[in-house]
This record gives C-alpha cells, sequence and structure tokens, in this order.
C-alpha cells in the first residue's frame, strides 16, 4: 500500500509538470503546482511513516511496471521493478518532509519568478525523479529515474540562464553529472555480471570477484559521490546549487545529496554484499577530507547562497565518516557500534536535510527583499526581517552543532561512534580514528565560526546598501514554511528518539542490529550505549537555559536595575557613522585565514598604503587560490581539449584516407581475434 | 532527594565562589607584581554595583543585543553546575557528557560573538574575529584530552570519569600528565588569559573577550562579567574533577563526608587560582598570530596523549 501510494505520489508530480508546462503565465496554476507538489510530498510522507511505524506483513511486496529494458536472457519480459523497504522509505521520509515546507514556501517565492515555465515543469519533475531513485528495484529504473533527477535540477539550474556565471555552473553541473551517471551504469554493469539480469535481488543473491567489488566501490563513490558533494568531485555542487531558484537550493542541497548518499549505502551496504573494512576506510578518509574542506572554503565566501552550499559539502562529510565508521564496524563483526555509527549519519542526514533547507529558504527570502546574496553589502537585516532573522538564528545555530538543537544530536552522535572507534582490532584504524575525531572537532569549531560570520554580517550590524536598509520580511506563505522548519529543527534537538525510533528498521535491515539504548530508553534521557553510561538530554538543557534565563532576568529586573538608556555606540569613543567602518566579512574571516588559508589556499594578501600626503586611497588585495579546481580539474580539461583538437583532425579527411583508416582497423581486429583464439 | 538538595546548593556555591576566585586570582597577581591589590572581594562589589546602574544601550543594537547576557550567563551556569565538585551525586548530571558541556560552552560563545557583531563597531568586530580563530582551535586540542579520558575510563559522563578515577586510580600516567597540560593551555586560552589575552587590558590591539563585550554597561556588563568568572571557575572545576578528584563524596555518602569533599575543592580551587595567577605573571603576552602556534602544541599533546596511551595499553 505504502508502496503504491509513493508511486502514485510520483507520478501525480509528473503529471504537475505538465500542467505547470501548460498554464505557466497564471498565478493561481503556479500556485496549484505547488500545492499538487505539498499534496504529493504529504502523501510520500505518510507512506513513508507508516511503512516504518507499522512494517506491513508483506513487506517484500514489489511493483512491476510491463515497460524497461530487454534482458540479455530471451523470453525475460519487459519490466520495471518497484519496491520499498526500510532504507528507502526512512529516505523517502526526509525527502517529504523537506519537499513539504519547501513547497509552501514556493507558493511566495515563486511569484517573483521572471520565466515561471523554467521552474514549473522541471520542479514536480524533479521531485519525482528523487522518489523513484529512492523506490527503483532494478538498475534500469534507477538509472532513469536518477537522470530524471539530474536533468530537472540541470534545467532547475538553468531557470537563472541570463547570467552568464548561471550558464557556467549549468554546464560544469552537466559535465559532473554526465561523469557521474556513467560510473553508475558501469558499477551496475560490474554488479549484474555477465547474467545481466539488473534487478536488484538477482544483484544481491550474485557474488563477485575481489577486484570487481573493488571496482564497484570506486564507481559508486565517483558516480554517487560526486552528486553528493563529496571531495574531490565537489566542484559543480558550490556553482549549482546557488544558481538555481533558492527553494530549489533547498531540495538540491537537502534532499538531492541526500538521495545520492542513499545510492552509496544502497550500493555499499546492500548490493555488493560483504565487503571488507578497507571500504570503510576510504568513505571515512573522503568524509573527512569534504567536511574539513568544506567548510573552510565555505569560511571565506561572500555569496550567501555559496558559503551555504559548501557547508553541504561539510555535512555530507560529517555523514560520510557515520556511514564509513559504519562499514568498519561492520566488516569487523562489532554490530552494535555499527549501528551507532549508522544511526548518527542517518540521523544527521535527517537533521541537515531540514536545517540547511530552512538556511536556502532563508537566504531566498533575503535575496527577495533585497536582490542580494553578497554578505558584504548586507546587514543589520534582523530589525526589518524579524521572522527570517530569527529562524535563520536557528538554522545556524543547529549547524552550528549547539545543543539543544538538533544538528547537536547527531553530530554529538557521530562523536560517540568516533569515540568507540579504540575498539577496533586493527591498529591503522584505532590511529585513523583519532585523527578523524580531531579533523572533525576542528569542522565543527568552524562551522560556528562559519555560521558567526554568515548570520552575524547578513542580519546584525548596521545595513551596509540601501537596498539592506528598506529591506521587508518575507511574505506569509514563506514565513510560514521558515517557521515550520525552525519548529521541527527545535523539536527534533530536544526529542530526538523518536526519530532514533524511526531509523531503527533501517539499522536492523542492513546492519542486523538496533541501537543498543534504544530499548532503554524514555523520552527525557538519550543513552546511545548503556554500557558507558554517556548520556544527553536537549530537553533538559532547553528547559534550564530557558527557565533560569528567565529567572534570572525577572530577579535581575525587579531586585536591581531595568533602566535602558538608548544611546549612541561607545566604540571606545571614536563612533564612526559611516557603515564601512563596521567588521566586514572579509576581514572577519582575516585571522583563520591566516591560520589556514597561508598554505591550503595559498593566500596571499598585499597592502599598498601610500605614503603620507599621498591623496589616493589605500588598498588591500586579497588572492586565495582552489588548488582542487587548479590541480584537479582543469589539468583535466586541458588535456581533453588538447586530445580532441588533436583528433578533430579526423573529420577532414579524403574519402581515400578513411577507406585506408577501416582497412588497418580491420586488419588489427582480425589480429587480435586471430591472437586470441 | 540529596541529588537535588545537592544540586541545589552546587548551582548557588558555584555562584558565590565564582566572584572570589577571579578576586583571589586578582589579589595574588598585584602581591606578585608588588602591588597591594584590591581586596578578594571586590568582584562582588563591582558587579552589584553594576547590576544597580542602568544599562546603555546603542542606537543600532537589535533583541539579540539584549538577550545574549542572559543566554550566555545561564548557559555558563548550567555548564558550571554539571561539573561535579565536592560531591558526585548530582541531579542534572546526565544532562550532557563532556562533549555536551563543551558545545554548551560553544553556544555561550556563538551568542557572545553575535552580540560582538550586533551593534556594528569595528572593537566588537575586531574581537570576535580573534574569538573564533582561537576558538576553532581550542576545540580540537580539547576532544583530544576528553579522547584520552574516555579512553582510559570508557565514558565521557563526568561523573563516571570522577567516580571510577576516584575508586580505581590509573597511576601516574604521561598521557595523563601530556592532557593535563593539553586542557590548561585550552584553558587559558578559553579564558581569555595571559598570554593569549589579557583580561586587564583595554587597549585595542591586545584585546580579544573585552572587544568583544565593549558595549555591553550595566546589568548587562554585570552579567557578561559574572559569566566570564564562572567560565574560569568552570574549567578549574573541570580539571579537578578529570584529574584530581580526590575527597568528592561519593554518591549517598553523608554529611561528613559532603562537608570534607567541600573543602578539599575549596582548596583545590584556591591552589587552582594561586597557581594561574603565579603563571600569568611569570609569562609575557604573545601577539595574537602566535596564539595559533599555542594551541597547535595543545593539540599534538592531546594526539599524543592518546598515542601513548595505546603504546602503554599494547605493551
Amino acid at each position: 500500500m505504502s508502496l503504491l501510494l509513493t508511486v502514485a505520489a510520483a507520478g501525480g508530480l509528473l503529471a504537475a509538470g505538465l500542467i505547470g508546462l501548460a498554464g505557466n503565465r497564471r498565478p493561481e496554476v503556479q500556485r496549484l503546482v505547488y500545492i499538487l507538489s505539498i499534496a504529493a510530498m504529504g502523501v510520500v510522507v505518510w507512506a513513508a511513516f507508516s511503512y516504518l511505524l507499522w512494517p506491513p506483513a508483506d513487506a517484500d511486496a514489489t511493483l512491476v511496471l510491463p515497460i524497461g529494458l530487454p534482458s540479455l536472457q530471451p523470453g525475460s519480459p519487459l519490466e520495471t521493478h518497484f519496491r520499498l523497504d526500510a532504507l528507502s522509505a526512512y529516505f523517502l521520509l526526509v525527502l517529504g518532509l523537506l519537499g513539504s515546507a519547501v513547497g509552501l514556501f514556493a507558493i511566495g517565492y515563486g511569484r517573483h519568478e521572471r520565466e515561471p515555465a523554467r521552474v514549473l515543469t522541471f520542479y514536480p519533475v524533479f521531485l519525482a525523479g528523487m522518489i523513484l531513485v529512492l523506490v527503483a528495484d532494478d538498475a534500469f529504473a534507477f538509472l532513469v529515474a536518477w537522470e530524471f533527477m539530474s536533468l530537472s535540477s540541470w534545467f532547475l539550474v538553468l531557470a537563472g540562464h541570463r547570467a552568464e556565471e548561471t550558464r557556467r555552473a549549468a554546464y560544469v553541473y552537466l559535465l559532473m553529472a554526465g561523469v557521474g551517471t556513467m560510473a553508475l551504469l558501469l558499477a551496475f554493469g560490474l554488479l549484474a555480471g555477465v547474467a545481466g539480469d539488473y534487478s536488484f535481488a538477482a544483484i544481491r543473491a550474485g557474488h563477485l570477484a575481489n577486484l570487481s567489488t573493488a571496482l564497484v566501490v570506486v564507481l559508486a563513490l565517483v558516480g554517487a559521490g560526486s552528486k553528493a558533494g563529496l571531495m574531490p568531485l565537489h566542484a559543480w555542487l558550490p556553482l549549482a546549487h546557488p544558481a538555481a531558484p533558492s527553494h530549489v537550493s533547498a531540495l538540491m542541497s537537502g534532499a538531492m545529496t541526500k538521495v545520492a548518499l542513499y545510492a552509496i549505502i544502497r550500493i555499499l551496504f546492500d548490493l555488493v554484499g560483504p565487503i571488507g573494512w578497507w571500504v570503510g576506510v576510504i568513505v571515512v578518509a573522503i568524509g573527512a577530507a569534504s567536511a574539513f574542506m568544506g567548510v573552510l572554503y565555505g569560511l571565506f565566501q561572500r555569496d550567501l547562497k555559496t558559503l551555504l552550499a559548501y557547508s553541504t559539502i561539510e555535512n555530507v562529510g560529517i555523514i560520510a565518516v557515520g556511514l564509513g565508521l559504519a562499514l568498519m564496524f561492520r566488516a569487523n563483526g562489532l554490530a552494535a557500534l555499527a549501528a551507532l555509527a549508522l544511526t548518527a549519519a542517518l540521523l544527521h542526514a535527517l537533521n541537515h536535510a531540514l536545517l540547511k533547507g530552512l538556511l536556502f529558504c532563508g537566504a531566498g527570502a533575503v535575496l527577495d527583499a533585497t536582490g542580494l546574496r553578497d554578505i558584504e553589502r548586507l546587514g543589520a537585516l534582523i530589525h526589518r526581517m524579524p521572522v527570517t532573522a530569527t529562524t535563520f538564528l536557528v538554522g545556524a545555530a543547529g549547524l552550528a552543532a549547539l545543543p539543544p538543537l538538533n544538528g547537536f544530536v547527531s553530530e554529538w552522535l557521530t562523536f560517540q561512534a568516533i569515540l568507540t572507534g579504540p575498539q577496533l582490532p586493527q591498529w591503522e584504524l584505532k590511529f585513523g580514528v583519532v585523527v578523524v575525531g580531531a579533523l572533525l572537532a576542528l569542522t565543527a569549531a568552524l562551522a560556528a565560526a562559519l555560521f558567526v560570520r554568515a548570520f552575524g554580517i547578513v542580519f546584525l550590524g548596521r545595513p551596509r546598501s540601501a537596498a539592506a536598509a528598506g529591506a521587508v520580511d518575507a511574505g506569509p506563505s514563506m514565513r510560514a514554511a521558515l517557521i515550520l522548519l525552525a519548529a521541527t529543527c527545535v523539536l527534533l534537538g530536544v526529542m530526538p528518539l523518536p526519530a532514533v525510533g524511526l531509523i531503527d528498521p533501517v539499522s536492523r535491515q542492513i546492519i542486523g542490529h538496533s541501537l543498543p539504548g534504544l530499548g532503554a530508553a524514555n523520552l527525557l534521557w538519550f543513552v546511545p550505549l548503556p554500557g558507558s553510561y554517556t548520556s544527553y538530554s536537549g530537553l533538559v538543557i532547553l528547559v534550564a537555559v530557558a527557565g533560569i534565563a528567565v529567572v534570572v532576568m525577572l530577579l535581575v529586573h525587579g531586585f536591581a536595575s531595568n533602566r535602558v538608556r538608548r544611546a549612541p555606540a561607545w566604540d571606545c569613543g571614536f563612533p564612526d557613522p559611516r557603515p564601512q567602518t563596521q567588521y566586514s566579512a572579509d576581514s572577519l574571516a582575516q585571522p583563520l585565514r591566516r591560520v589556514f588559508g597561508t598554505s591550503l589556499f595559498r593566500a596571499r594578501e598585499r597592502v599598498d598604503m601610500p605614503a603620507p600626503g599621498d591623496r589616493r586611497a589605500a588598498r588591500l588585495e586579497v588572492r586565495l587560490r582552489d588548488l582542487i579546481w587548479e590541480c584537479l580539474y582543469l589539468p583535466v580539461a586541458d588535456g581533453l581539449a588538447w586530445f580532441t583538437g588533436r583528433i578533430n583532425v579526423l573529420q577532414f579527411l579524403t574519402i581515400r584516407r578513411y577507406l585506408t583508416m577501416m582497412f588497418v582497423a580491420l586488419a588489427l581486429l582480425l589480429t587480435v581475434v586471430a591472437i586470441t583464439q | 532527594m540529596t541529588a537535588v538538595a545537592l544540586q541545589l546548593l552546587h548551582l548557588l556555591l558555584m555562584l558565590a565562589v565564582a566572584p572570589a576566585l577571579t578576586g583571589l586570582v586578582r589579589k595574588v597577581k598585584a602581591l606578585l607584581l608588588g602591588r597591594r591589590g584590591a581586596p578578594v572581594l571586590q568582584p562582588y562589589r563591582d558587579i552589584a554595583r553594576l547590576l544597580r546602574k542602568e544599562a546603555i544601550v546603542a542606537d543600532s543594537a537589535s533583541w539579540l543585543f539584549r538577550v545574549a547576557p542572559y543566554l550566555v550567563f545561564t548557559a555558563v551556569w548550567l555548564g558550571v553546575s554539571l561539573v561535579p565538585a565536592f560531591s558526585l551525586d548530582l541531579l542534572l548530571a546526565p544532562t550532557a557528557d563532556l562533549i555536551a558541556l563543551v558545545a554548551l560552552l560553544g553556544g555561550a560563545r556563538f551568542f557572545t560573538a553575535l552580540a560582538g557583531l550586533d551593534v556594528g563597531t569595528s572593537f566588537g568586530g575586531i574581537g570576535t574575529s580573534r574569538e573564533l580563530m582561537i576558538a576553532s582551535l581550542a576545540e580540537p586540542a580539547m576532544l583530544m584530552v576528553i579522547f584520552t579520558v574516555s579512553l582510559l575510563v570508557g565514558t565521557t559522563a563526568l561523573a563516571h570519569i570522577a567516580g571510577t578515577l576516584l575508586v580505581h586510580p590509573v597511576g601516574l600516567r604521561v598521557s595523563l600528565g601530556l592532557g593535563l597540560v593539553a586542557i590548561t593551555m585550552v584553558a587559558i586560552a578559553e579564558n581569555a588569559r595571559v598570554p593569549v589575552d589579557n583580561p586587564a587590558t583595554h587597549l585595542e590591539l591586545t584585546m580579544v573577550h573585552e572587544a568583544m563585550i565593549l558595549e555591553y554597561s550595566g546589568r548587562h556588563l554585570a552579567l557578561m562579567e559574572g559569566a566570564a568568572m564562572l567560565k574560569l571557575l568552570l574549567y578549574l572545576s573541570l580539571i579537578a574533577c578529570m584529574f584530581t578528584p580526590w575527597a568528592m563524596a561519593p554518591p549517598g555518602a553523608g554529611p561528613r563526608e559532603i562537608g570534607i569533599g567541600l573543602v578539599a575543592w575549596l582548596g583545590k580551587m584556591a591552589a587552582g587560582g594561586v597557581l594561574l595567577a603565579l603563571f600569568e605573571t611569570s609569562i609575557a603576552k604573545m601577539r595574537v598570530f602566535r596564539v595559533s602556534e599555542f594551541l597547535a602544541a595543545a593539540l599534538l599533546l592531546g594526539l599524543l596523549a592518546v598515542i601513548f596511551l595505546y603504546v602503554s595499553k599494547g605493551l
């Protein structure tokens, strides 16, 4: 039943795309498309919830559609398989929760779209693609749905196609999506083996040689990892995610990266079968590198949405660390610890989806109100946009991993999993896990710095431009979506256990073990591993901090003083009314740029200070280099350009030469056949 | 019932002792410098005076500026009330383990840093930007110390760490020594003490913490100062709890044991305050960009502590 509902929701979304195409000029059609998408997402949430809470008796039921890929075996029918299991259901829940809130936001946000057809047609198709990836049960359905997701999101990125950098972003995205899909295609080809049965059930039953397993792992990490934004294949993400309309950015960063992580989990935990701990090492290493580098890149960005996109890379990295740890623990037979690491990763996936959706919607509200994404020209929006500012603060604090918010719970669980790392038998893993822990702690602290910078510069201080000074708060549907998302984040932080309970079926499915602390848990105290006595309670922290703060305020106001006088800022006696005298975003990041950027980004500063009496302005020039782009992407692009330039000659040959080439090729092939026979 | 009573006693005791500790450090520093110094009780008078004054709020300040002192003060107060001091029997102890405690303090810092940016002055910004650098380096070093302790004891719950070390002393270990040095360096950085920051300065180029709270006055400043005093007490109490848990009263102990624990804890805090004053007078403040090296050293010491523990356990 759940599966049927889900597939029907996807079908409904495809139909909504057609409606959007047909009547895109009329505002009521725009509203209709978004309302339809909210309804479809609601159905998906319900289906996923009911599946996870009350697993049906026919849990293995699949849905077979009579269209599809002809099998290599003669006589087998054309079929497409869909199936819902706990893993799919959990990710459907993540997608559905975010998708419905974003749809609500889009009702207000989409009204200002200049070319609505470019968004309305592809927005529902994008959602449908993601749903179908999650329920696909054969490689053919999976890849077709994957391409639906990739291409519709590419069209959405191109919605603002008049800007030059948007076209460049879309171009890079299309290239990377192509490479990713090709890698996945090859991975599934290897998984299906010579028998050529592409259904997941057959793949699961098959056995792979060691070399093929290694290749599948690498190809899956390239294919799905590039979509998730794992380093070093992340380069498209901070270009493409910010270029899309903000509600689409929210879905791409919040949901599409999670669908990609689902693909990684599906292949590495489920389809390839038992694999060695070395796979976990690769995943953890990539994840830790993505987390650390992602947040560092984000710290030095000026564009609000680009900064959020880099933070997505960071959080995907944290999730990957959890997944890699789960693989290591599982390969060593430590099922309880594997369940802990997996729970941490999956909970962070949900939390990050909601938090990043909230922040991208907040950035969209700022963009809508001011037309600006450059944080150096914003400021003081907390006075003019109180709802957006407050909800953005919740999201920022959540991703900075501050208790009692939800982002903290999952990072705390990840740290607990890391602290159990020394129980691994391999010495190299024991040492490696410690380094990963230090790196993640550094990442968490830098993330806090990133969000102090983002929130402080955009919403606090004095306005840095006329647009920022004249901003008005978002419209009712946008405000409602922001409040809804922020409230969900607080709720999940204060009561993480219901969410952990929803992860439990997934953990039992792919690890074969529950989180040990789940049985003894109550709503107040969260004890992941009962043997270690380590516990946390977001509810107590929230109640204690809020309660004590109110008591302190009442006491101070009642017994000491409650007089307030407004006055000009003190600023050590030299206040300057010009907003340029505030700290800017670049100067705020300067100490961290000195510490980390000098080596990792080859940051160089040049100060041009005119001599006394010279009246020209002083100049400070800061140059950062993206070494990953320069050392990995540019050489590959240059090499390809060189190679294609060379073989381009082949298109302008005489017929005699073509015939000669064909003859030589034929002779070569015959020789090869003769040798191998 | 005793847990509730002990928790309440603990909460109020922390509030009562924190200014005296700061006063003691200032007094000892003054004596070491050959001055007479203000009496130890001076911080109480300062806070009482600030509380009675009216609060002056800058024109450009938002609600965040006025809410932040209460949040910061409460977060630090809650944090210090989770660290066992004289008794292991605390009602709120399961609320947060060491990692959550560090994150709670991170929350206090998050709001202090935002408050520094709120008015839109250059000094607030300079404080915030430097604080962010210091914090981002201090936190990983702190985690390495937590890692060491959790490897030794098998938990990150503070009451259990102290309880286990109390019953089964692990003896002198190189790792614990390195960890102690590392956490001391972190504590110095986090509490804005010399050589990282100077709590007594108002010279713009050297301020970090003071620059962030420069715009505060009256009761808001009193709360911010109170939070700083509580934080110093918290770190001293934390170090005492993890490295010298002697004479702490176990759960279910009688009044006599609790009394002994109380006296011992006061002694530990006084000793810590005197040592801090000694250290601060014997060292010069370093340039801001040397701080990263100082904290990187703390991080490496923490890493070494973990590795030594592996080696010593493996042999």
